[in-house]
């Protein structure tokens, strides 16, 4: 690996490319992989491939004639001249938009998007000033979102990491299968919210409607409001005085925190009966074997 | 038949998987022997009385007013060894043996994050040469 360039690998097809760089010969035997890494080398805040960008240098591009692809791309193109701000106008509640962006960057939507917006995001700084569609910041890793009106369903689908807000209310299904992060909702919650949640956090300073947290396997799910029923092994816990440190950052960052406090949110965890499988389950494999 | 009456067993103390690696405890992990469940709590949010000077200049340079996604980074247990799980390659990426490790979970957790940060964003993480093996664009 060491005696290829960069330009050299650019100029291989994909398979060349993998010999080169002595990937072939690897084997998923489950071993431990030893890489040299020394963690006082180098103090690299974004990923080694990321592009230099200044928050201060702004930008703005008006996506009214524009495909969503073609938008997406001129994103990418702008973080690589070193623009750290970009505002897009008129999005016209156009689908995934500001997708896949995997370094630091404000991103500005003035207006209202569609389905799957900012989804695979790792890192970005996005603010959408009007609504948005089905499954925004759906798998985001890392980052914030703030949607400063409403929200449609399964908001955060499978959210990974960062921080997802809504400072209206949101569709049913929110956080579903999510893997971690944070979604902060200032409004109300459809049905079935957390259902499948397996870690991560949710606050809703509204009412949540029916099977909160179903199936849930881990996580945690604040309520400000009325819950109409809890789904499945969603069990009622004990607001710790950590939960409250928490919310009360958290919904104070995002300007979201009531003038009541915190103290009458309602803790919903995983009862954690659906860890596994019953009792017999090793002898079903015994008798299978 | 999905969920009978298991749970994973309790974490007592802050080395309990250094101490005891395979973590067997109940009678259902002495059955299958294996250990079932998290070795750290997933849930606990961190203590920001701990944060370390390293994480508070990542979080200036990313612009955020939190740790955002190491939120949910915890320092966890691998064969006896304390590692962090990464998420970049699907597994678990150990504390070297010359860190000392602090009494109690929140230093752990700030620790972790900070190596995991440098490891992730290291020319020699596994995922920049996979991308330059397989970029598309």
């Amino acid at each position: 690996m060491a005696g290829v360039t960069d330009a050299e690998l650019k100029t291989m097809s994909q398979e060349e490319r993998v010999k080169a760089l002595g990937m072939t010969s690897e084997q998923l035997t489950g071993k431990s992989l030893y890489i040299e890494f020394d963690p006082e080398a180098g103090e690299n805040f974004t990923y080694p491939w990321a592009p230099e960008v200044d928050y201060n240098k702004r930008t703005e591009l008006d996506t009214d004639e524009l495909t969503s692809t073609e938008v997406n791309n001129r994103i990418r193109a702008l973080m690589a001249e070193g623009y750290g701000t970009i505002v897009l106008k008129n999005p016209r509640g156009k689908h995934s938009l500001g997708v896949g962006i995997l370094s630091r960057l404000n991103l500005i939507i003035e207006g209202s998007t569609g389905y799957f917006g900012v989804g695979l995001i790792d890192g970005p700084n996005v603010r959408i000033t009007g609504r948005v569609g089905w499954s925004c910041a759906e798998n985001m890793m890392a980052g914030t979102v703030v949607i400063e009106k409403n929200a449609g369903s399964t908001f955060g689908a499978a959210l990974r990491g960062g921080d997802l807000v809504c400072m209206g209310s949101v569709g049913s299904r929110t956080g579903i299968d999510m893997k971690g992060g944070s979604i902060i909702v200032g409004g109300d919650t459809g049905a079935l919210s957390g259902f499948m949640m397996q870690r991560g956090r949710m606050v809703f300073c509204g009412n949540a409607g029916k099977n909160l947290g179903d199936s849930m396997y881990d996580g945690t799910i604040y309520v400000g409001g009325d819950i109409q029923s809890c789904g499945v092994d969603a069990v009622e816990a004990e607001l710790t005085e950590l939960d409250r440190a928490w919310l009360t950052r958290k919904l104070t960052q995002y300007g979201l925190m009531p003038d009541k406090g915190v103290d009458h949110f309602t803790k919903i965890v995983a009862g954690k009966q659906l860890w596994n499988y019953d009792n017999l389950e090793p002898h079903e494999k015994k008798i299978i074997l | 038949m999905a969920g009978t009456q298991y749970r994973g067993s309790e974490i007592k103390g802050v080395d309990q998987f250094v101490n005891d690696a395979a973590g067997l405890e109940s009678d259902r992990e002495k059955e299958i022997g294996q250990h079932i469940g998290y070795r750290y709590d997933v849930n606990l949010v961190p203590d920001y009385t701990h944060i370390t000077p390293f994480l508070t200049e990542y979080m200036q340079v990313m612009g955020w007013d939190d740790l955002n996604w190491l939120e949910d980074i915890h320092m966890g247990y691998e064969e006896g060894m304390a590692a962090v799980f990464d998420r970049n390659v699907n597994g678990w990426v150990r504390i070297p043996d010359s860190i000392d490790l602090p009494d109690n979970q929140q230093d752990r957790d700030m620790i972790a994050r900070e190596l995991l940060v440098k490891f992730q964003m290291s020319p020699n993480h596994p995922l920049a040469t996979l991308r330059k093996a397989y970029m598309k664009f």
